[in-house]
């Protein structure tokens, strides 16, 4: 079961909404809509999942409805029709009660600008979600001081929140959605007001929370960069519509349409690609058992000089050349073993480009890329590295 | 030419209200009698080194050293003016009307910043408490209520109000979207949301509509003695009345110097509430 599903969500804003949506699922442009109707569409049939313990990017530039969409998931924005399942629960027929509830104790927001309370110092703000449910005023004392060591702004308790830098306050900001413990949190262009090198700083730490918390979270951003390196998927949209869903490679490698192909264009893919996304088959490969005969006809069959050596679970053993193979073959010996060249350049699937550049540089013979049970994967020739940096690799 | 007779419809209004609800304002005429009095008994009867003290004091607490000293000066001018008695009728009549002001005007504009359409009927009929001459007041405040200290605070509350609902509307309304969104997306009541929240942010400006209130307020001294209410207006309409040139002069610069104490420790209350945030 997914922990959030959207099914066909649409928001239109305007004075009367219900009347507008027969003509957007007739496929009328929001522009034409907006000229004969005055009315707004945020957002246009859009479906997704996320699953527990994902962090999901919605990205898109700004005025596509991503901030739309995601107050929708807890209601700041009610939606005009659709289903949003939390946990299997609708939220859209959830009553007040529920929805406070699922706003207490589900869901928690992170927000762009912030949104800390001035009259507040750092911990009563991240003790604000604890307060309004009623705990005990040394419960909350306690949980927020927790989450504001989380965040790393233990000795930061009593400054006002006008006193922190941004990155800090933003901490505040998550410390203060982490307090009630959500199992979702929804990050609305989290860290896009911050300086580039915060920012990273940011995600990272964001990364480290998550690999502790597990937590599902929903990351809205219009940064791309932002996008790759956090989204276990993405979704882009644009006009209100999900163009595209999938993971960074995808997204990267086969754009769904120009907009999004515009969009990736000027990223930098030797960060984001990696070693898998640009390997080939290898080229035909014989077990040691085979024998240096064998090896020498399929040398032959193929026109190389140089085959793979694996076992049968496809374990790598390593390159046998032609002229060693056919000195065996006059020698009479019949084990392959003694001319297996053991030296060659290896790699991970997950390895990046960047990273395999220096290795690339030095290599005779293409790259292996092997698996962490040793496993063949594939081969990567210095040409497809290079191609991959130029973006030409299909 | 066709008149259309707005004056006889208001007139007819006033005389059925009148005929209607006579024990109501009767009521509301007594209850708001014996209040001003007693507070202005208060204030005449502990000695006046005390409520000059008293006043230093809090002025010291809020606005500093300066004002507190300032204050002693004006109010002991005051008093060797021999208007201490005047001075203190005015000031509960001036308070009085005030906390009536404020106790009506910030809920309304409290319900004005949450919603848009009382916000929209709101906003003329301020517009027209505001702008209406202060004299006019006089009319159905004498009828409703006769003459005295009693009308003389209604008409001062009607025209006093409307800065403190304008600003306590604007300040909730100031306060950010996303700070609202924030507090709404933890699961606050609306009550939680107002009270934990949008008030609290919003106390330095509807801190500064409780400042202006008490200063229109004061404007009004001169024009409900008038109808009778007595203090340093009616010293003032002596001087005006029996050309005693001198003493209305001196109660004018009473009405000054209470005025410009009134104001600095209000307007300090806003600031010191300003600070604290910071």
């Amino acid at each position: 079961m997914f922990k959030v599903e959207v099914h066909n969500l649409f928001k239109v804003f305007g004075p009367q909404p219900q009347t507008i949506l027969p003509m957007i699922k007739e496929g009328i442009s929001k522009r034409q809509v907006m000229e004969d109707t005055g009315h707004t569409v945020g957002i246009n049939n859009v479906s997704f999942q996320v699953k527990q313990g994902e962090i999901f990017v919605i990205m898109g530039l700004s005025g596509c409805g991503k901030s739309t969409l995601v107050r929708c998931i807890n209601r700041l924005i009610e939606p005009t029709a659709g289903e949003i399942l939390i946990d299997g629960e609708d939220i859209i027929s959830a009553n007040h009660d529920q929805l406070l509830d699922i706003r207490r104790k589900k869901v928690a927001m992170v927000f762009q600008r912030f949104g800390l309370f001035p009259h507040r110092n750092v911990c009563s703000n991240v003790e604000y979600g604890l307060e309004i449910q009623g705990f005990e005023p040394t419960v909350c004392k306690e949980k927020a001081l927790q989450a504001l060591e989380l965040v790393g702004l233990k000795g930061y308790e009593y400054s006002m929140p006008d006193q922190l830098s941004g990155g800090m306050q933003q901490r505040v900001g998550l410390a203060r959605a982490l307090a009630t413990d959500p199992d979702i949190l929804l990050m609305d262009e989290a860290f896009s007001a911050l300086d580039p090198l915060i920012r990273r700083e940011m995600q990272g730490e964001l990364l480290e929370l998550q690999a502790k918390m597990h937590k599902t979270i929903i990351f809205i951003t219009h940064d791309l960069d932002e996008a790759l390196r956090l989204g276990d998927r993405i979704a882009v949209m644009r006009d209100g519509q999900i163009v595209q869903i999938g993971n960074s490679e995808e997204i990267l490698t086969n754009p769904a349409d120009d907009y999004v192909r515009e969009f990736v264009q000027d990223v930098d893919r030797t960060k984001v690609l990696t070693a898998s996304s640009i390997m080939k088959r290898p080229d035909p490969l014989v077990i040691p058992k085979d024998g240096p005969r064998a090896a020498v006809r399929r040398m032959q069959e193929e026109g190389i000089s140089s085959i793979y050596v694996v076992n049968s679970q496809r374990q790598f053993h390593g390159i046998v050349r032609v002229e060693d193979a056919m000195r065996l073959v006059k020698q009479g010996v019949h084990d392959l073993e003694e001319i297996i060249i053991k030296d060659v350049p290896i790699a991970s699937p997950d390895i990046s480009i960047i990273e395999l550049l220096p290795v690339a540089f030095n290599a005779k013979t293409p790259i292996v890329v092997l698996d962490d049970q040793n496993k063949m994967r594939g081969i990567i020739g210095r040409a497809a590295v290079i191609s991959s940096i130029m973006g030409e690799e299909k | 030419m066709v008149t259309i007779p707005i004056g006889k419809f208001f007139e007819a209004v006033i005389v059925w209200l009148r005929f209607h609800f006579d024990d109501f304002f009767n009521i509301i005429r007594q209850g708001l009698t014996s209040f001003i009095d007693g507070f202005e008994n208060m204030l005449i009867f502990i000695p006046a080194a005390v409520v000059i003290g008293l006043m230093a004091a809090i002025a010291w607490r809020s606005a500093g050293k300066g004002v507190a000293i300032f204050t002693v000066l004006s109010m002991s001018l005051i008093y060797s003016m021999g208007l201490w008695p005047q001075t203190m009728q005015t000031l509960a009549l001036v308070l009085t009307s005030a906390m009536i002001a404020l106790i009506i005007g910030i809920p309304i504009g409290i319900w004005a910043a949450r919603s848009d359409k009382f916000d929209k009927v709101a906003r003329p009929v301020l517009d027209f408490m505001q702008t209406m001459p202060a004299f006019v007041y006089l009319i159905p405040a004498v009828l409703f209520f006769k003459l005295g200290k009693v009308p003389g605070a209604v008409a001062t509350v009607i025209f006093a109000m409307p800065p403190a609902v304008r600003l306590t509307n604007l300040g909730i309304r100031q306060v950010p979207e996303d700070v609202v969104e924030a507090a709404l997306s933890f699961g606050s009541t609306p009550r939680q949301l107002l009270f934990k929240v949008q008030l609290p942010i919003a106390i330095p400006t509807i801190l500064a509509g409780v400042n202006q209130t008490i200063m229109l307020s004061l404007s009004m001294v001169v024009i409900a003695a008038m109808i009778g209410a007595g203090g340093l207006g009616e010293e003032v309409l002596k001087g005006i009345t029996q050309l005693k040139i001198g003493r209305g002069f001196e109660s004018g610069i009473a009405v000054v110097f209470l005025a410009m104490v009134l104001d600095r420790i209000t307007q300090s209350l806003a600031n010191i509430n300003r600070n604290r945030k910071m």
